[in-house]
């Protein structure tokens, strides 16, 4: 394989807190080819949004770094456009608007008036916004919003598009129809997505790869499941898929049974609160009470009969 | 109460009927009835008190007068003010004749018009009162949002300033008037002012009190941007100007005009204390003046400008909530 698009080494996450630094990630390796599509998922406050935010530049690794084409990533930048889970539309601003801020901002310098319009145009026309451009963010509906934001990142002409639990805030049909676009989409500008999710269906059936990470703190990754399923792919047609059974099932039982979910620490947590601080953005989620299921996953009704998260398993060392 | 509307009376009153006839559903009439009625009995109850409470309140200048005196005196301050305006015109024209007959003797002689000496009326101290509040106001406003910009973005800033912002925010524009009056008598001299004194002495003090809501709101309003704008912000590189004004201004500007509103009924009040205890001209030193000249009529006089005081007050409000509507992306 040639030079990796994307490559962390070895990063540590450390936080400063009262009681001294907190691990939040620990060793993290992770390369990824251009055009791939990886998926995050792993339990809540294991550190999947901080892997995120530090490939964005929103944080800084505290040891190792993030490479990015060659360059060291330190800073925020449009080249690695971030899809955050609650839209993040300027309220203010129209759906035109908002996607013209971040055109102007890019290609200020490099496209005319005209050419920048038809671009932010093609961008809502991707995404089917083009009925609502004089609409503020305000007066369409939660997926519409997250539409606009994923055609604000995607016209930021982006090498890494990152997504941060982008349909988590939606509902399941508008989830899956969205799912369905960013496929399309995605297969079409063939770019490079790395995803978090909390959700098994989604991770198996958008990514070329996912990424399973363990429970923090000092979290880490813990397996990659390679997902070699056919493009484009039909969710109707992939429930029943032999192969698609088996890498729901094999990211289930990362899940559940060498990484079960930590109820205790959970407990303390909730209980203390202040740990919600040193923690990642999932804790902020799971205060919104939008998509969190009480550090469960999202697993839809299954093919193969285990739906329900299997009991607490014995501690796998 | 009736509301001005500047269309012309034909189409308006056009407008008018057809809102009428539309709105002639048993519910809208109740509902509209229901909306009037209740303000209209809680004044009417007022009057009704006022009216039988005040003759039994002996003081030194008679009964404390009630509301029909008060109408009456309004009249009169109506009546003085259109007397003056007439002297002030005929004084001006008597001017221009002269005027006229001394260029028509010799072209080349230097005429000039000289103002009406006449003291001000009651309405021009209204005038002269809503001019000082609004540019008390204006500067209040200058000052107060591009500081609270910078301390609502820099914690530092926020947590040097907090305890200056938290001390003189209590102050009463009384102690700050004599410092005030000092300050301007001492550095502000000129042969040729382009503003009077006083009229500095009370806009000065207006603003020293009346800042501080706009101050804090702002700096709050900008503390509180959802961090989810600014990573948008910080991924899309935005420059600190485009930052603050695309993202920064934008998002704080319910808090601010929250803070403006407030910002201008203080500076109402503070501006008729100031005129008061500073004599300067305005409606301060109406009700002060009526104080000292104790007449009959004096305390109904009073009575009116407490009246119009509270009025303007409240349409004062009015204006800035429809600028608000008008500004602010949220209404």
């Amino acid at each position: 394989m040639s030079k990796p698009h994307l490559e962390l080494t070895s990063v540590q996450m450390a936080f400063e807190t009262p009681s001294g630094p907190f691990i939040a990630l620990d060793n993290v390796d992770l390369k990824i080819r251009k055009g791939e599509f990886v998926s995050l998922i792993g339990h809540s406050g294991c550190g999947k949004s901080t892997v995120l935010n530090i490939v964005a530049g929103l944080l800084q690794a505290t040891r190792g770094g993030c490479v990015l084409d060659g360059h060291e990533v330190n800073t925020p930048g449009p080249e690695r456009a971030v899809v955050f889970q609650n839209h993040s539309l300027m309220p203010w601003l129209t759906v035109y608007e908002n996607v013209e801020l971040a055109v102007q901002q890019v290609f200020r310098k490099t496209m005319s008036k005209a050419e920048r319009r038809d671009w932010i145009l093609h961008n809502l026309e991707l995404v089917n916004m083009s009925h609502a451009l004089d609409k503020r963010p305000g007066e369409i509906s939660g997926g519409m919003a997250q539409r606009v934001g994923i055609a604000r990142a995607l016209a930021m002409k982006p090498s890494v598009l990152l997504m941060d639990e982008p349909f988590g805030a939606l509902d399941a049909l508008t989830r899956a129809h969205l799912q369905d676009s960013l496929m399309e989409i995605q297969q079409d500008l063939n770019s490079t997505v790395i995803m978090i999710t909390h959700d098994v269906d989604e991770a198996v059936l958008l990514s070329d790869r996912i990424v399973m990470m363990t429970n923090g703190p000092a979290a880490t990754v813990g397996e990659e499941l390679h997902i070699e399923l056919p493009r484009p792919r039909n969710r109707v047609a992939l429930a029943d898929h032999p192969d698609y059974v088996h890498y729901r099932q094999a990211v289930l039982s990362f899940l559940y049974e060498k990484q079960n979910f930590p109820d205790k620490q959970q407990a303390v947590a909730e209980q203390s609160g202040t740990d919600a601080q040193h923690d990642d953005r999932d804790d902020g989620d799971a205060r919104d009470g939008q998509n969190e299921r009480s550090g469960t996953f999202t697993v839809h009704s299954a093919p193969s009969g285990r739906t329900a998260p299997v009991q607490p398993a014995k501690e796998t060392a | 109460m009736t509301t001005l509307n500047p269309t012309s009376p034909l189409t308006q009153s056009q407008r008018w009927l057809r809102a009428v006839t539309d709105k002639l559903s048993a519910r809208h009439v109740a509902d509209t009835a229901r909306q009037l009625l209740l303000p209209a009995i809680g004044i009417l109850l007022f009057l009704g008190f006022w009216h039988l409470a005040a003759p039994q309140v002996q003081t030194s200048l008679g009964a404390f007068p009630g509301p029909a005196q008060v109408l009456e005196q309004s009249g009169q301050l109506w009546q003085e003010h259109s007397n003056q305006r007439d002297r002030a015109e005929k004084f001006v024209a008597m001017q221009e004749q002269r005027n006229e007959r001394i260029l028509a003797e010799n072209p080349a002689a230097e005429v000039k018009i000289r103002a009406y000496p006449g003291a001000p009326t009651f309405f021009d101290q209204i005038v002269t009162s809503l001019g000082t509040v609004l540019a008390g106001f204006v500067l209040a406003t200058l000052i107060a949002v591009p500081l609270g910009i910078i301390i609502g973005l820099n914690r530092h800033f926020s947590a040097a300033v907090n305890p200056l912002i938290q001390i003189f925010k209590p102050v009463s524009p009384l102690a700050w008037l004599p410092l005030v009056t000092m300050v301007v008598s001492a550095t502000y001299v000129s042969d040729d002012p382009m503003f009077e004194k006083s009229f500095l002495t009370s806009m000065i003090t207006v603003t020293l009190c009346s800042l501080w809501p706009t101050l804090i709101n702002t700096s709050v309003g900008v503390a509180a941007v959802n961090p989810d704008l600014l990573n948008v912000s910080k991924v899309l590189q935005l420059s600190f100007w485009t930052h603050v004004r695309k993202v920064v201004l934008p998002s704080s500007i319910p808090m601010i005009f929250t803070g403006l509103r407030v910002s201008l009924g203080i500076a109402w009040m503070v501006l008729i204390a100031a005129e008061m205890l500073a004599q300067s001209p305005g409606l301060g030193k109406f009700v002060w003046d009526e104080f000292q000249n104790g007449s009959s009529q004096s305390l109904s006089r009073i009575m009116v400008a407490v009246l119009a005081i509270g009025f303007i007050g409240f349409l004062l409000d009015r204006i800035m909530l429809l600028v608000q509507k008008r500004v602010a992306w949220n209404e």
